[in-house]
């Protein structure tokens, strides 16, 4: 038996529970805690330069691993800074522990120095939330915390430590809990066999299929096994933003992603299909536009982990609640053997989606002529070109945002990186850095914007300081892009507040930190720019791309349209 | 259409917000509220009603159950069942009004449980239609105060709600 403070209770639960990485910021109700890391050298902590970025770094860390990602702040100002980054990790479900230090337990409720009611403030954003209330509860309720996070839909949670729990004066036995139970909590292991029967015997008949799968499928590791079905079956396949990857998108069968700027295929293959198998998933209103007209002539088979995702927005006709990977294995032995009922009425299906292929072909964007300002598209093709296909690239929010969805193909899951329920900007950047300290040898880009990266510019230092070789690639219009474009379409071109003046000298900027950058203005300075960057894996390189900042992102659905009303460029609709 | 929804709740500090906050933050109604402790102190009953069409009272449940301090819930309007609420009300009583106030709580099988010189306190059980009748008849006596429980129920027959 051994005695320990609630302190190194954590710092000693961290070891055992396997984290090798926590992301945070020192404060006065943490002090007790960040002296026990300091004690122990087996889980190290990554000092950010604002509690923000240190939930995007664990956030990032998540996503690329699939382990929790951990978080350590201080009260009041330090927890209210993480809230963010919680929110976006809560939107994405995104297994996160966030450790927050709280003002001793009997000035609770008196306002104190740095008291914010943290569990409060995070109770709609949270899968779950605990108080410290003893010291000795300390392994059990981080056990549950973890355990939460991590299972059925994943989800952030919070753990709210009074100072006096972590008091080194005070030491409690300590055991390591293998496994906890909750009364309340018991995620399905399995689908339903009788509906997953159902499912597949829809699947089987079906003249116009198409797959619709999500972050599910990502977080449920469930890719190798959607790659075998959609195979299997040789039905086309479209995936969210969230879903990206989980089906490598170099393949025919891949129609890109669908919804608001997604591809012109996915989004007409979706409203003329008879059958739509979505698969973790949960058709948000960025995906389906105006429910009321969406997929007017499909039966929809839904697999979510989350009954409540089930016929949330869109009624399914054959709901399936379980997680991705044993529905879909349970899929694929009873696909085995039996042929499809209508092999021509597929082969028609496939020879009008290449039809729909066919129509926009070449014609997804207009490359810049010689002397003309740079395209954000051809960039990210030019980024996808140097880097094989094969970096994790994450990204802000905005155009640039939809850009490298559109124009970096992802063979693989977890490679795209984005804050897509959210929509955060600051994100990409931080989160780049928690990949790239988990993935030292591989290739890590943040594609941002000048507007993003001002947002969580600041973890430049935190770069500095632990030698993190993550690449950035700014696609500067001076503009915050997409406002600008929804300014364009809806708002008459009055540009409030839209455009960046007084942008710093980013070149001057990333140099008094020590790092390279690389300004780039033609075609010409692109891809020698971009190899030079990616040159070395180790060093932190920033390209400054003047891009085009007329620039619109189409497809783009038609406001309360169906899935089929998109603009295609600033002069075609559908 | 109205539901009667009673969950057994995690007696913890907190958790009460939890079901009160989801209400508001997924724009769902809740009619009426009310929460106790059960014969097992780890355990609360908290009985809400709420108003919406299946598509909403699906989601509501389904939300609910995502909870982690719900153990466990059940919508009492989908079987038969007992439904109650209890009610004190303050209503003028003076001159010819006093007996008529006296009369209406008997036909109401309410009681008189506090007296003055000037009004009566009145106790009465019953589901919420029968509580809303009693109001409708004391108006033009004049209604000083009301107080209501909310209402609280329980499934018919052999139907348990338990861990």
């Amino acid at each position: 038996m051994e005695l320990l403070s609630g302190a190194d209770m954590i710092a000693r639960f961290l070891q055992d529970e396997g984290v090798e990485y926590i992301y945070g910021y020192p404060g006065g109700a943490a002090l007790h805690i960040y002296d026990a890391l300091f004690r122990q050298d087996k889980v190290k902590h990554i000092l950010v330069r604002h509690e923000q970025a240190a939930t995007h770094a664990a956030d990032g860390y998540a996503r690329a691993s699939g382990k929790p990602g951990v978080v350590l702040v201080t009260s009041g100002p330090g927890a209210t800074n993480a809230v963010t980054g919680i929110a976006t990790a809560y939107m994405d479900s995104i297994p996160m522990v966030v450790l927050c230090g709280q003002v001793m337990s009997h000035l609770i409720g008196e306002d104190a120095f740095q008291e914010t009611d943290i569990v409060g403030v995070t109770r709609p954003i949270v899968k779950h939330s605990f108080s410290i209330r003893h010291p000795s509860e300390i392994p059990e309720v981080l056990k549950k915390a973890f355990y939460l996070a991590s299972t059925g839909r994943p989800g952030p949670v919070v753990v709210d430590i009074p100072k006096d729990m972590t008091a080194p004066t005070e030491r409690y036995e300590y055991v390591y809990p293998k496994k906890v139970k909750l009364r309340s909590y018991n995620p399905v292991t399995r689908g339903h066999t009788g509906q997953i029967k159902k499912a597949v015997e829809l699947m089987l008949k079906a003249k116009r299929p198409v797959f619709y799968t999500g972050g599910g499928v990502v977080t449920g590791k469930a890719s190798e096994g959607l790659t075998d079905l959609v195979k299997k079956l040789g039905f086309p396949i479209t995936t969210t933003l969230m879903g990206i990857g989980a089906y490598p998108q170099s393949d025919y069968q891949s129609l890109g992603w669908l919804g608001m700027h997604g591809s012109y295929e996915s989004n007409m293959a979706m409203h003329h299909a008879d059958l739509i198998i979505a698969i973790g998933a949960r058709f948000d209103d960025r995906v389906t536009n105006n429910t009321s007209k969406f997929c007017p002539t499909a039966k929809i088979i839904h697999v979510d982990v989350d009954p409540s995702s089930i016929s949330k927005t869109v009624r399914a006709d054959v709901p399936i609640v379980g997680p991705a990977d044993s529905v879909i294995s349970e899929m694929i032995s009873l696909v085995q053997g039996h042929p499809i009922t209508h092999p021509e009425a597929l082969k028609e299906w496939w020879e009008k989606i290449d039809g729909w292929r066919a129509e926009r072909e070449g014609k997804l964007y207009e490359p810049s002529k010689p002397g003309e300002a740079l395209k954000s598209q051809e960039v990210v093709e030019a980024l996808c070109r140097i880097t094989r296909g094969e970096a994790f690239v994450t990204t802000d929010v905005g155009q640039h945002q939809m850009f490298a969805a559109q124009y970096y193909k992802f063979d693989k899951p977890n490679r795209l990186i984005t804050s897509g329920g959210l929509g955060t900007m600051g994100f990409g950047f931080p989160a780049a850095m928690g990949i790239k300290q988990n993935f030292p040898d591989d290739d890590v880009v943040c594609v941002t914007g000048e507007g993003s990266f001002q947002m969580m510019m600041q973890e430049l230092s935190t770069c500095k300081q632990y030698g993190v070789g993550v690449k950035i690639l700014n696609l500067n219009n001076a503009s915050l892009g997409m406002v600008r474009q929804w300014q364009d379409l809806n708002y008459k071109s009055r540009h409030a507040h839209s455009y960046m003046e007084s942008l710093p000298d980013f070149h001057l900027l990333i140099e008094a930190y020590g790092f390279t950058a690389i300004t780039v203005n033609t075609m010409e300075e692109l891809e020698p720019a971009l190899e030079r960057a990616f040159a070395d894996k180790h060093e932190l390189v920033f390209l400054d791309v003047k891009v085009d900042p007329f620039e619109h992102v189409y497809p783009m659905q038609v406001p309360l349209g169906s899935m089929r009303d998109m603009l295609l460029s600033k002069t075609e609709r559908t | 259409m109205r539901h009667i929804i009673s969950i057994l709740l995690e007696n913890e500090p907190g958790a009460l917000s939890r079901v009160v906050g989801l209400f508001s933050q997924r724009n769902f109604n809740i009619e009426t509220l009310n929460v106790a402790p059960t014969e097992d102190p780890s355990l609360s009953r908290l009985t809400v009603t709420t108003i919406g069409d299946d598509r909403v009272i699906e989601q509501i449940t389904k939300h609910l159950n995502k909870l982690i301090d719900v153990v466990k819930l059940v919508d009492l309007t989908e079987g038969n069942h007992i439904e109650r609420e209890l009610m004190l009300v303050k209503v003028k009583a003076l001159g010819a009004a006093r007996d008529e106030v006296k009369r209406t709580v008997d036909i109401f099988r309410a009681q008189i449980v506090d007296v003055t010189p000037s009004l009566y306190t009145v106790q009465i059980t019953g589901d919420a239609a029968k509580l809303d009748a009693f109001l409708q008849a004391m108006a033009p006596v004049g209604i000083l105060e009301v107080a209501r429980t909310g209402v609280s129920g329980i499934a018919r027959g052999d139907k348990v709600l338990s861990l």
